[in-house]
C-alpha cells in the first residue's frame, strides 16, 4: 500500500511536470508579444523590452522554460496583466470562494445522488424509478449556465426569496479571514446573521453547479446497485431468507458504492470546470470568475495559472479516490 | 464534459464484438431493442428533426439571422417574433434555427477529429505493443489527468477566441478516450485466429490493421460517437458562453445565452430560448445514446 501511494505520488509529479510543459507551451503559443500585452498598448519600445527582460520572455525557449519551472517550484506563476499582482497571490485570494462553492456542490451531489440512485434501483420499474431516470437524463443534458439564469429569474425575480448573486449582501462586511470560506469564518466570528447571509447566497450557485453531477451519480449508483443485486452472493443471501432492506444494507450497498466512487472522483473535475460557468452567472468571486476576466483581457499568465492549479487539485483528488478504493474493497490490491 | 466521459467512458462500454458472420442478425437485434424503447425513439425523432432544421434553416427562418434592426430592439415574444428580438433587433427564433447548424457542425468536427486521431493512436499502440504502446498510453494518461473542460479552456484561450479554435481545443482533450477504447479492442482482436491466419499468409502490418482490426473496431467507435454527440454540443456551447468559442453576432446558442445574460431579469427571452434549444438538442442525442447503450449492454439484457 505504501509503495502504491509512493508510486502514485511519483506519477502525480510526472503529470504535474507534463502540465507545466503544456501550460508553458500554451502561454508561448499566444499570438502577439506577451511583453507588449503586459506593457499595454501605449508603452514605448524600451518599456516593452524592459518587461521582456524582467519576466524572462527573451532568449532560447528551453531557457525560458527553465525559468518558468523554477518559478513554479517557488510558487511563482507570473504576473497578472489585469490585476497587476502576482498570479499566485490572486489565486490565494480567490481560491477559497471556489473551494467553498465546489465543496457544497459536492456534498449535495453525494447526499442526493447516492440515496436517489439506491431507491431508484430498489423500486426498479416503478414510478419513482422512471421519474428519477428521466430527470437524471435531463440533468446531464442541462447547460448549467442556462439553468443558473433560469433559477435567478424564478427565485430572485418572481419569488424574491433568494439573492441573485455574490457571496454576501451589499451591506454585509466579510468576516475576518481564517479559512476564506464565509460559512466557516462567520461561525468562527460568532456572527449568525452573517452565516445566514452567506448560506442563502450559496444555495443557488451550489444547486446549479451540482445539477449535472447529481444526475450522473444517480444514474451510476442505480446501475451499480442493479448490477450488484444480480450477483450470485446476493441471490444466495436472498435464498437464505434475508429481507430486502437488510439485503440492501448488508450485501449490496458497499459493493455498489465502489464503482460510484470513481465517478465521484471524476465529478470533482466536472464541478471544478463548472465553476467557470456558474461563477460567471452568479458573479461569485472565485477563480472561475477570475479566469473569465483573464480570458476577456488576454491575461495569459492568469489563465495558465488557473489551469495549472485546477489540474493539480483534480489530480490530487483522484489520488485520494484511488486510495479510498483500496480501503473500501479488500479485493483490490496495488503493487 | 467530464460528466459525460465519466458516465459513459469507454472503459464501461460494451465489448461490441461484431463478427461479420453474425452482423446482420446482430444489427437487427439491436435495432429491435432500440425500437422497443419509446423514450429513445423520442430522442431519435428530436435529433432527426434538428438535422432537418439545420439543413432547411434559410427556408424555415422568417428573417435574417445577423443584420441589425435597431427599431425592433428587445421586443417580447409575439406573433411576428415568436421568441422575441434581441438587443440588436434580430429575431431570436431565426437565430435559434440557424444555431442548429453551428451546434451540429461543431459536434461533427470535434468528434471526427477526436475519433480519427484517437483511433489512429489506439490502433498503433494496441498493434505495436511493447515500448510504443507504453509511451502512447502514458501520453494518453497524461491528457486524461487534466480536467477536460479546463484544459480545453486553456488551449482555446491560447489559440485565440473563435469557434474553429474552440473545436480544435475540445478535440485535443477528447481523443484520449477513443485511443483507450480502440487500443482495448485492438488487443482483443489481435489474438483472434483470423489475424494469425492473415499474418501467416504474409499480410503486411498496414493490411492487417486496416483490413482486419479496424473493421472490428467500428461498432464500439460508432456507439461512443453516438454517446458523445450531446456532450460535444454542450461543451462547445459552454466555451462560447464564456467567450472562447463563437463570437457575437454569430447565431450560436452558447454565445446567444451569454449576450442575453445581462438582460435576463427583464428580457428573459433572449437567453431562455437559445438555452432551451441547447437543452433539447443535448437531451435528444443523450436519449439516443442511452438507448443504444442499453440495447447493446449484455448485463442489462439478462434482466
Amino acid at each position: 500500500m505504501a509503495r502504491y501511494i509512493a508510486r502514485r505520488l511519483l506519477f502525480m509529479l510526472v503529470v504535474i511536470f507534463g502540465m507545466s510543459i503544456i501550460t508553458f507551451s500554451l502561454s508561448r503559443l499566444v499570438p502577439g508579444n506577451p511583453a507588449r500585452l503586459l506593457a499595454g498598448p501605449h508603452a514605448r519600445q524600451e518599456q516593452v523590452d524592459a518587461l521582456a527582460e524582467r519576466y524572462h520572455l527573451t532568449g532560447p525557449v528551453l531557457e525560458q522554460y527553465g525559468v518558468y519551472v523554477s518559478g513554479l517550484a517557488r510558487g511563482d506563476l507570473g504576473l497578472s496583466v489585469t490585476t497587476r499582482r502576482p498570479v499566485a497571490e490572486d489565486l490565494a485570494q480567490f481560491l477559497p470562494a471556489t473551494v467553498e462553492l465546489t465543496a457544497t456542490a459536492f456534498l449535495i451531489t453525494v447526499l442526493v445522488g447516492v440515496p436517489v440512485g439506491i431507491f431508484s434501483a430498489a423500486t426498479r420499474g416503478g414510478m419513482f424509478d422512471h421519474a428519477s431516470r428521466l430527470v437524471s437524463i435531463a440533468g446531464v443534458s442541462l447547460p448549467i449556465f442556462w439553468l443558473g439564469l433560469v433559477l435567478q429569474v424564478l427565485f430572485y425575480k418572481h419569488l424574491g426569496i433568494l439573492p441573485i448573486g455574490g457571496r454576501l449582501g451589499t451591506l454585509d462586511i466579510a468576516p475576518p479571514r481564517v479559512t476564506g470560506a464565509y460559512l466557516i469564518d462567520s461561525l468562527l466570528a460568532g456572527d449568525l446573521s452573517l452565516f445566514w447571509s452567506s448560506a442563502i447566497h450559496l444555495i443557488l450557485p451550489a444547486l446549479t453547479l451540482a445539477a449535472g453531477s447529481v444526475a450522473v451519480v444517480t444514474r451510476m449508483m442505480r446501475a451499480s446497485v442493479l448490477e450488484t443485486m444480480g450477483a450470485d452472493y446476493v441471490r444466495t443471501a436472498r435464498a437464505k431468507g434475508l429481507t430486502e432492506p437488510s439485503l440492501l444494507r448488508r450485501h449490496v450497498m458497499r459493493n455498489a458504492f465502489i464503482p460510484t466512487l470513481t465517478v465521484l472522483g471524476l465529478q470533482v473535475g466536472y464541478l471544478l470546470a463548472g465553476n467557470f460557468l456558474v461563477e460567471s452567472v452568479f458573479n461569485w468571486p472565485g477563480i472561475g470568475l477570475y479566469a473569465i476576466d483573464a480570458i476577456a483581457n488576454l491575461d495569459y499568465a492568469a489563465i495558465m495559472g488557473v489551469t495549472l492549479i485546477v489540474s493539480v487539485v483534480y489530480v490530487a483528488v483522484n489520488l485520494v479516490v484511488d486510495i479510498l478504493y483500496v480501503l473500501l474493497d479488500p479485493r483490490i490490491t496495488y503493487s | 464534459m467530464s460528466a459525460s466521459t465519466s458516465a459513459v467512458g469507454p472503459s464501461t462500454t460494451m465489448s461490441g464484438s461484431a463478427r461479420p458472420a453474425q452482423s446482420t442478425n446482430w444489427a437487427r437485434q439491436v435495432s429491435d431493442r432500440l425500437r422497443a424503447n419509446p423514450v429513445s425513439m423520442i430522442g431519435l425523432i428530436l435529433a432527426v428533426g434538428m438535422f432537418g432544421i439545420a439543413v432547411a434553416a434559410p427556408v424555415i427562418a422568417p428573417y435574417d439571422p445577423v443584420s441589425l434592426a435597431p427599431k425592433n430592439r428587445l421586443l417580447p415574444p409575439s406573433s411576428t417574433n415568436w421568441f422575441g428580438t434581441d438587443d440588436g433587433g434580430r429575431d431570436i427564433f431565426t437565430r435559434v434555427v440557424f444555431g442548429a447548424r453551428y451546434s451540429l457542425l461543431a459536434a461533427a468536427v470535434v468528434l471526427s477529429l477526436a475519433a480519427t486521431f484517437g483511433t489512429a493512436v489506439g490502433l498503433i499502440a494496441g498493434f505495436a505493443g511493447g515500448k510504443i504502446d507504453e509511451a502512447l498510453m502514458r501520453l494518453t494518461d497524461m491528457f486524461l489527468a487534466f480536467p477536460a473542460l479546463v484544459l480545453a479552456m486553456g488551449i482555446s484561450a491560447a489559440l485565440g477566441a473563435s469557434l474553429t479554435n474552440s473545436m480544435i481545443a475540445i478535440a485535443v482533450v477528447w481523443w484520449p478516450w477513443y485511443a483507450r477504447l480502440v487500443r482495448g479492442q485492438t488487443l482483443r482482436v489481435r489474438q483472434e485466429q483470423f489475424v494469425d491466419a492473415a499474418r501467416a499468409s504474409g499480410a503486411s502490418d498496414a493490411h492487417m490493421i486496416l483490413r482486419h482490426i479496424l473493421p472490428n473496431c467500428w461498432t464500439p467507435i460508432i456507439v461512443q460517437v453516438t454517446l458523445d454527440v450531446g456532450y460535444a454540443i454542450l461543451t462547445t456551447a459552454s466555451l462560447s458562453f464564456i467567450g472562447l468559442g463563437a463570437q457575437p453576432p454569430t447565431p450560436e446558442w452558447g454565445a446567444m445565452v451569454a449576450t442575453g445574460k445581462d438582460y435576463i431579469l427583464d428580457q428573459w427571452w433572449m437567453s431562455t430560448f437559445p438555452g432551451l434549444a441547447i437543452f433539447l438538442a443535448v437531451m435528444a442525442f443523450n436519449l439516443v445514446g442511452d438507448g443504444l447503450q442499453e440495447a447493446l449492454s449484455p448485463i442489462l439484457r439478462r434482466r
